[in-house]
């Protein structure tokens, strides 16, 4: 098993790309701005008038702190690559549409609504959420449906430490996510016929699992918009779309809710759609994944069950066939 | 046309015909071909082929618009053996990236993804035009048989165009600008030969 020892560096500790991407843009600047004897001040002034939103959706830096939680001996996808292939089909269904049409989302002020089967309904700001526990670094291997994964240094905390603040019913069996919606800001939501705002749902045992994460960040950064900023859920056992972005809803109910991608197509999204190299997709064969970034002839490696976490999730399903309820 | 211009225009088609290749190799060379290379490679292959595909079938409608444009149908050939050309790299990498040449994973992908089955359907429909193409097919063929057997493009196309649909998700529409161009190709034949009916019954009275 890859969980065990954390790494001795915290990401936190990791220069953050945002600072050298700024670094490199403001030395590419001064190289034309000591020509014109401009002093660095102003230099760094009018770069930012220049690019404003750079500046603007810049990511700030969080405190973290250590998690036995994370998977080492993984080699790290690139901020790159999980910042510009994303699949965030409200801003556009190419990988690359995310990264250049997410900007526009308001991530501040932002609140979650916490509703359904609890003892009384809440409001959380984002700063409530981000107070609430200590964020934890957690590496994660990320597995799309598509068959293709990466490795993710994470920002957050157990999404059951947000749970019990929210006091839930005995009847509460399944938790569900509901994502941003409004269509002026999400002006691609129509490149596909999904019906909006992007749902998604867990069982109560699967949302209390300590490895379901409520994430606030990468790379020791705050999330960039097209990886789910402001808050998201991170459940690294099942294939990525179950893990929504930009939730401002959290649902307690009773029956199994209904989610976005098992409501376009029950016969190829199951409500489970934990990570499983045995259980084909219609579309694609799961035994094997493409990482991201390496070259093509390096790319495909085999997928594992329960994306490798089988020992902390296997548990909780126990007795099912998972041939039937994929 | 002149001889020198038509020398001339065939290079440059050349050219533009090798260029998605080019940023392929150049890609793949310089380890620059995007997060995901194994289906950059497979992507760029099959919407080459597609549009190209797309090319060839506007020859004959657009050439037909004008006598001074008669030319177009000397480059038929050659676009069509383009569209062979990424049809096949695009098999190739279905071959060896997705299936790592074992005969039982493609059998399995064959026989369980029916996206996959549309886009084997296409290939073995376009087989049979690419090995006849040569002069000496075309005469050893007859002219009538030949036409008679290129006439699988059409079904070669829109085989094509299911591929594409069913290998998107469920809900992606993607693929709705290519089939729309195709659907006014494909329309384009039986409207001009309807005209030009007309037109000639016009004269005739």
């Amino acid at each position: 098993m890859l969980i065990g020892k954390p790494p001795d560096i915290p990401s936190s500790e990791i220069t953050p790309p945002s600072a050298y991407r700024e670094f490199m843009n403001r030395r590419r600047f001064l190289k034309g701005a000591a020509a014109a004897g401009a002093a660095a001040l102003a230099a760094d002034r009018v770069a930012r008038l220049i690019e404003p939103g750079r500046v603007a959706f810049a990511e700030t830096k969080l405190q973290t702190v250590p998690s036995p939680l994370t998977t080492t001996g993984e080699q790290l996808t690139s901020f790159e690559d999980i910042t510009h292939y994303n699949n965030f089909y409200e801003f556009g269904v190419d990988k690359g549409d995310p990264a250049k049409n997410a900007g526009g989302l308001p991530t501040r002020p932002w609140t979650v609504k916490v509703e359904g089967k609890v003892a009384k309904p809440l409001t959380f700001s984002i700063d409530d959420l981000l107070k609430l526990r200590p964020l934890e670094d957690r590496v994660y291997r990320h597995r799309c449906v598509e068959a293709w994964s990466m490795v993710i240094p994470w920002v957050g905390y157990s999404l059951s430490e947000f749970i019990k603040q929210c006091d839930p019913l005995p009847s509460a069996k399944y938790v569900q996510f509901l994502s941003y919606f409004d269509r002026h800001v999400e002006k691609w939501s129509g490149e596909s016929t999904i019906f909006w705002p992007y749902s998604e749902g867990l069982r109560m045992d699967e949302a209390m699992n300590p490895l379901t994460l409520l994430t606030f960040g990468l790379y020791g950064d705050t999330l960039p918009n097209q990886d789910g900023a402001p808050v998201r859920v991170v459940v690294p056992w099942k294939y990525g779309f179950k893990s929504a972005k930009s939730v401002v809803t959290v649902r307690f109910v009773d029956k199994q809710p209904s989610t976005t991608w098992n409501d376009m197509a029950p016969n190829e999204y199951g409500f489970y759609s934990n990570v499983n190299p045995s259980v084909d997709h219609p579309r694609w064969s799961q035994k094997r994944e493409r990482r991201i970034g390496l070259p093509f002839y390096a790319q495909w490696r085999d997928t594992l069950m329960f994306n490798g976490y089988g020992d902390q999730v296997a548990s909780m399903y126990a007795g099912m066939n998972l041939r039937r309820d994929y | 046309m002149k001889r020198s211009t038509l020398i001339a225009l065939k290079t440059v088609v050349w050219i533009a015909c090798l260029v998605p290749f080019g940023f392929l190799v150049w890609g793949a060379v310089t380890n620059n071909l995007g997060p995901d290379a194994t289906a950059e490679i497979a992507n760029t292959t099959g919407l080459s082929a597609l549009w190209m595909l797309a090319i060839t079938l506007a020859i004959s409608p657009v050439r037909r618009l004008s006598v001074h444009l008669a030319w177009l149908i000397r480059f038929r050939r050659l676009m069509g053996l383009f569209v062979f050309y990424y049809a096949s790299l695009h098999v190739l990498t279905w071959l060896a990236l997705y299936n790592n040449f074992s005969i039982r994973s493609m059998l399995d992908d064959v026989t369980k993804r029916r996206f996959v089955m549309a886009g084997m359907g296409t290939y073995l429909l376009l087989l049979p035009l690419a090995l006849t193409s040569t002069n000496w097919a075309i005469r050893k063929l007859g002219g009538k048989n030949w036409t008679r057997l290129h006439w699988l493009i059409y079904p070669a196309a829109i085989c094509a165009t299911i591929h594409y649909w069913w290998k998107v998700k469920t809900g992606v529409l993607e693929p709705a600008p290519y089939t729309l161009v195709l659907l006014v190709l494909l329309l384009a034949r039986p409207v001009m030969a309807w005209s030009k009916r007309r037109r000639a019954r016009a004269v005739s009275v």
